[in-house]
């Protein structure tokens, strides 16, 4: 920005003696976009309490704290509850699809727990219900030799797997519910996948394919070079508080 | 039409500068509402390819304006935005600010009055800003994850505040048909320019080397 007065083909002189409020309004902005980063984390933990009470103001303004939708393929199709199957394969006794009746026929799973994404944002108290997955696995048999879980969106792209030790804990589920309601289309319905105790990425939305496998295979984010073992804190190089 | 009914106020540089940065602004600000509006970002999807379009876009954000000062228009241009004179706190603080008497307006503003000059601070400040949190967000190796979700935080909020302000700024131009031609053709009709800039008509006319003010370069004449 020239400070110096300048004289030029067609403008007054006098004009550029005045003070630098220019120079003053960029560089407070760098200020206050240094403090923002610095406070910034602080800041939007309150925004969030604030905000809270207006929860549905979190679906068009994520930064009033909610989820943000991301998604790696164009569009994916809706399906309804009814006529979706999860077909559930590969290294098991009794491969099987399941429908929405049959999943309402296994155990009941209910969690409350914080949803925690790599890239920083955390939604507090998330309810889901759903089938646990070590009742799911139970339901169709692993067979011996066994040793991970792999998962298939319906979107055509998308993958995550589990080490077979990490989808027999509890607070794995086959989520057909998330605050009370069913899962909606943007937030994965009719099926999706809840991993409490890992990042965001690892609970792939709409879930459409179950396959027992005897080895882990990376998934989509994890190609990318994102962590196969996504605990929260404890994994991509983040330290946040586990869910 | 007679040279004099029209006043040059831009030049190509500082036309090419505006509408470089103009194009990379609406870009950027389009492919950050796809990837931060949940219904918008449900409709559209493509997360790797808008993802990557607008880190380009910010990221050549300030390549016109760092082009542009090899030109001398220019540097003068950034010269009277930075500079705050005794009339640019009048037309902020007067209601009657875009008030015409007898053709001229009441303010002697200067090639730029005062919100245009708030307008292109912001966008200056903006613009770094959101530049350096962007970086951030795209390269987070170093930092911890506080300063990564500060950076979320202050990027996020300011990318509300520039949507609000390049709205205001199109609304404002989107009224004045002189200042648009002015901006596309470099030329804007003196009695526009009586009205809207008077201090600066005045010195484009007493100016020597001036466009159309060649009849007022007084001839050679004996001392």
């Amino acid at each position: 920005m020239a400070g110096r007065a300048v004289r030029c083909s067609n403008g007054r002189v006098d004009e550029e003696r005045g003070a630098p409020v220019g120079r003053r309004v960029v560089l407070g902005m760098l200020g206050l976009g240094a403090a923002g980063i610095a406070v910034g984390a602080s800041a939007q933990e309150g925004v969030n309490k604030a905000l809270a009470p207006v929860a549905p103001l979190g679906d068009v303004l994520p930064a009033a704290g909610g989820f943000r939708y991301y998604s790696v393929v164009s569009s994916v199709r809706k399906r309804t509850l009814a006529e979706h199957r999860i077909t559930v394969h590969g290294l098991v006794d009794k491969p099987r699809a399941f429908g929405a009746a049959d999943l309402a026929a296994l155990p009941q799973t209910r969690i409350t727990r914080d949803f925690q994404c790599v890239t920083g944002w955390r939604v507090p108290d998330v309810m889901w219900a759903g089938v646990a997955l070590p009742d799911l696995l139970a339901a169709v048999g692993v067979k011996p030799g066994a040793k991970a879980v792999r998962f298939r969106s319906f979107d055509g792209e998308y993958t995550e797997s589990l080490t077979l030790e990490q989808a027999r804990r509890r607070d794995v589920l086959v989520a057909t519910e998330m605050l009370g309601k069913p899962v909606t289309h943007d937030h994965g319905g009719p099926v999706r996948l809840f991993v409490a105790p890992m990042y965001g990425y690892k609970s792939l939305k709409w879930l459409g394919g179950v396959e027992v496998t005897d080895r882990v295979v990376p998934g989509y984010w994890e190609r990318q070079g994102y962590d196969v073992d996504a605990w929260v804190g404890r994994s991509n190089g983040r330290s946040d508080e586990p869910t | 039409m007679s040279p004099r009914e029209v006043v040059e106020r831009f030049g190509r540089a500082e036309r090419w500068v505006h509408h470089a940065t103009a194009l990379l602004m609406l870009v950027a600000l389009g492919t950050a509402a796809l990837l931060y509006f949940p219904p918008l970002s449900a409709l559209v999807g493509r997360r790797a390819l808008v993802r990557t379009v607008h880190v380009w876009c910010g990221f050549a954000l300030p390549v016109p304006i760092v082009l542009g000062l090899a030109s001398r228009a220019f540097r003068a241009d950034l010269g009277r935005l930075n500079r705050f004179g005794p009339h640019d706190w009048a037309w902020l603080r007067r209601r009657d600010r875009r008030a015409v008497r007898a053709g001229r307006g009441v303010v002697p503003v200067g090639k730029f009055n005062a919100g245009q000059k708030l307008n292109a601070a912001f966008t200056a400040g903006a613009v770094l800003v959101m530049l350096g949190t962007g970086a951030m967000l795209t390269f987070p190796g170093p930092f911890a994850d506080r300063w990564r979700t500060g950076a979320t935080f202050v990027h996020d909020w300011l990318f509300l505040v520039v949507l609000v302000v390049t709205a205001g700024h199109l609304w404002e131009a989107s009224r004045d048909r002189g200042a648009l031609t002015g901006m596309r053709t470099g030329l804007v009709p003196r009695d526009w320019a009586a009205r809207h800039q008077p201090a600066w008509l005045d010195g484009v006319e007493a100016s020597p080397d001036a466009h159309g003010a060649e009849s007022v370069n007084p001839p050679p004449g004996k001392g």
